[in-house]
């Protein structure tokens, strides 16, 4: 029982985190460095929590959310792709501007600088382990099925050929006439429907927006895309590993035996453990954060 | 991942090596260069009045009441005045160390994490000294306290690029949560008074305010750190461009490998150049804990350091443009609470994305334009 119940905490913190690294995948391997997915969670969530509101409808909730993170995706194409900016600053200006605009837009529907009003979600009530509370949740099936279908778009389809090739050299695509700049747009609005779903799922699960959500989960799953050396079954174990070991840091508050802070850390020390190389080396993809010409 | 070699410097410092020739090549050169600092900077602030003026409508208000608010309480008296130069005193000291960072060709995204660790090790010093002791003495235990907590934090990121070739970008991003993480640590289960989230007061070394000196700058928290941080624009400055290091390090920014053929250990010139960078960074702490509040406070650093990568960037990586950048970004983050009775403060974040958004487009676009221009000049 007590297994059964930390099982499904760990899926239920673990789902935002397969959504958006699924994001973080389909756009790192395309050369677009994915520092803009704690943006397009924020950005999802609060057009899920905004369309729900008004419709009453969960699912034009989802489908604003899917909006919201494409909308921001492509914005960070239109800086990285059609002008060829530096991703990074491009990344960070994408974030702030998704902080900004949410606190903005918060106020002017809601009047309110904390939080929306309560919003339909999909999930029951709690009840036993959780289970089926999880299961009677649409998002969470979709969660589970986003980087599986990442995995087979890039391993199984001639569109994931393209999108590693232009990850991996772009000027050898373009001689093979590969679009190159069209498979880039193609991948980024993936990653925004995937991240944007995640922050769905966390708007949708607390039945509610709240100011800065997201709280870094962005960056917990860039850091389960590299720590998950860009391959997505890898990725996906590193989502369900990050989220175990923070069930168990929230199922041993009580006991007190290891700060908080240091549970905290766990995934952003496996990530730079994994990029010095110590334990297997992470490779990126070779032309990640290349404008291509 | 090779973010360092489209950084805005890694392309901006190439147009320094035009052939020197007759005097009206050189004007014309110099007119490029005026050109090229000046209108990325000039679009930006359009289209940021522009969005400006479309959240402001959405809310009801006249544009042009919001903006005289903002330009009143900011640059109009000594207290909003003072707040300015009080925040543009941090982010000089963050935008200058990601903009040493980026004439090394490294992008340090760690200067959030790098300010609350110098903030904070100045604070640890501050508690261990006697009490009552003049600042002048106290200040350079201070300065090396604050440059080494966010040096170290620096150093690392730049041990494992030149060791084991792992990515600056993420590792130092990565690195900003766990030495958060490990500050608040620190902070609530050792170092806190009781009921907050901050150290205790430290009793010697209180920089002065400017209102001991000005009294109309009374209230705000401006401070003697504001001599600091010009110092250290002038002497990041001199080291760039007038030491053969600073020589050193840009070479390396602009062609690593021509840097390595030429007899430069690029390896040494990036942990270097980032634990300098951590350290500029990490005296930014000092104008928070001596100047304003005279403890570490969780959070103190929040936003900052990921500005001070706008400020690198609107300030084209050069000391006196990072100066007039930090002064632009902290008006907008104090015109922000100047305005929030008309519209809600959240607008100048808005618009400082879209200032950052406008600059890093227009830069290689503005480029771009000019040398075609100048190509059917020929």
């Amino acid at each position: 029982m007590l297994i059964l119940a930390f099982l499904a905490q760990t899926l239920r913190i673990a789902i935002p985190y397969l959504f958006a690294s699924a994001g973080g995948v389909a756009s790192e391997r395309a050369g677009l460095i994915a520092l803009t997915l704690e943006g397009y969670m924020l950005g999802g969530a609060f057009c899920a929590a905004v369309a729900s509101y008004y419709t009453g409808s969960a699912w034009a909730g989802v489908l604003a959310g899917m909006a919201g993170g494409v909308a921001l995706a492509m914005l960070y194409g239109l800086g990285s792709i059609r002008y060829r900016a530096n991703q990074v600053v491009i990344g960070i200006a994408i974030n702030l501007l998704a902080i900004g605009l949410t606190r903005f837009f918060l106020r002017f529907a809601f009047d309110s600088s904390s939080n929306s009003p309560r919003v339909p979600g999909f999930m029951a009530e709690q009840s036993g382990t959780g289970f089926r509370a999880l299961a009677s949740n649409p998002l969470v099936w979709i969660g589970l099925v986003a980087l599986p279908f990442v995995g087979w778009l890039l391993y199984r389809t001639a569109f994931g050929l393209r999108l590693r090739a232009v990850g991996e050299h772009p000027e050898a695509a373009t001689s093979l006439g590969i679009p190159v700049a069209r498979v880039r747009w193609l991948a980024l609005a993936l990653s925004g429907v995937c991240a944007g779903l995640g922050g769905v799922y966390l708007a949708m699960d607390q039945h509610q927006f709240t100011d800065g959500m997201t709280a870094g989960r962005g960056f917990i799953a860039l850091a389960a895309t590299i720590f998950g050396r860009w391959d997505p079954p890898r990725v996906a174990l590193a989502c369900l590993l990050f989220a175990a070991a923070e069930t168990l840091q929230i199922q041993l508050q009580g006991a007190q035996m290891i700060p908080s802070q240091f549970v905290e850390m766990i995934p952003y020390v496996l990530t730079i453990v994994a990029l010095a190389g110590v334990v297997g080396r992470s490779v990126a993809p070779a032309a990640l954060g290349k404008a291509a010409e | 991942m090779n973010a360092g070699t489209q950084t805005p410097s890694a392309s901006g410092a190439q147009r320094r090596v035009t052939p020197t020739g007759t005097p009206a090549d050189m004007r014309a050169s110099l007119r490029m260069r005026l050109e090229e600092a000046l209108l990325p900077p000039l679009v930006a602030l359009l289209l940021a009045l522009v969005v400006g003026d479309l959240l402001i409508l959405t809310f009801g208000q006249s544009p042009g009441a919001v903006y005289r608010l903002l330009l009143e309480g900011t640059w109009g008296n000594a207290y909003g005045f003072g707040q300015v130069l009080y925040k543009a005193t941090t982010l000089t000291f963050t935008g200058l160390a990601v903009a040493l960072g980026i004439r090394a060709g490294l992008f340090n995204i760690g200067a959030e994490g790098q300010l609350a660790a110098g903030g904070f090790a100045a604070a640890v010093v501050g508690l261990l000294l006697p009490a009552g002791m003049p600042w002048p003495l106290t200040l350079p235990i201070y300065l090396l306290a604050a440059a080494l907590g966010g040096g170290m934090v620096g150093a690392l990121p730049g041990w494992l690029r030149s060791r084991f070739g792992a990515h600056e970008v993420i590792t130092t991003i990565m690195l900003n949560f766990v030495v958060l993480a490990l500050l608040g640590y620190l902070v609530a289960e050792h170092l806190h008074t009781p009921e907050t989230l901050h150290t205790e007061t430290i009793r010697s070394g209180a920089l002065p305010r400017l209102a001991d000196v000005v009294p109309a700058f009374h209230g705000s928290a401006a401070n003697a750190s504001i001599v600091l941080a010009v110092l250290a624009a002038l002497a990041v400055g001199w080291f760039l461009f007038r030491t053969r290091p600073g020589f050193e390090l840009r070479a390396v920014g602009l062609q690593p490998d021509a840097a390595e053929y030429g007899g430069v250990r690029v390896g040494r010139v990036w942990w270097q150049a980032l634990a300098a960078s951590g350290a500029l960074a990490g005296l930014g702490g000092l104008n928070y804990v001596l100047g304003y509040k005279q403890y570490y406070e969780e959070g103190f650093a929040t936003g900052s350091g990921f500005l001070g990568i706008a400020v690198a960037l609107v300030g084209r990586n050069h000391p006196l443009g990072v100066v007039l950048a930090a002064l632009l970004f902290a008006t907008l983050s104090q015109g922000g609470l100047a305005v929030n009775a008309l519209v809600p403060k959240q607008m100048v974040d808005v618009l400082q994305a879209v200032v950052i958004l406008a600059v890093a487009t227009a830069v290689p676009e503005v480029r771009r334009l000019l040398r075609g221009a100048r190509r059917s000049d020929a």
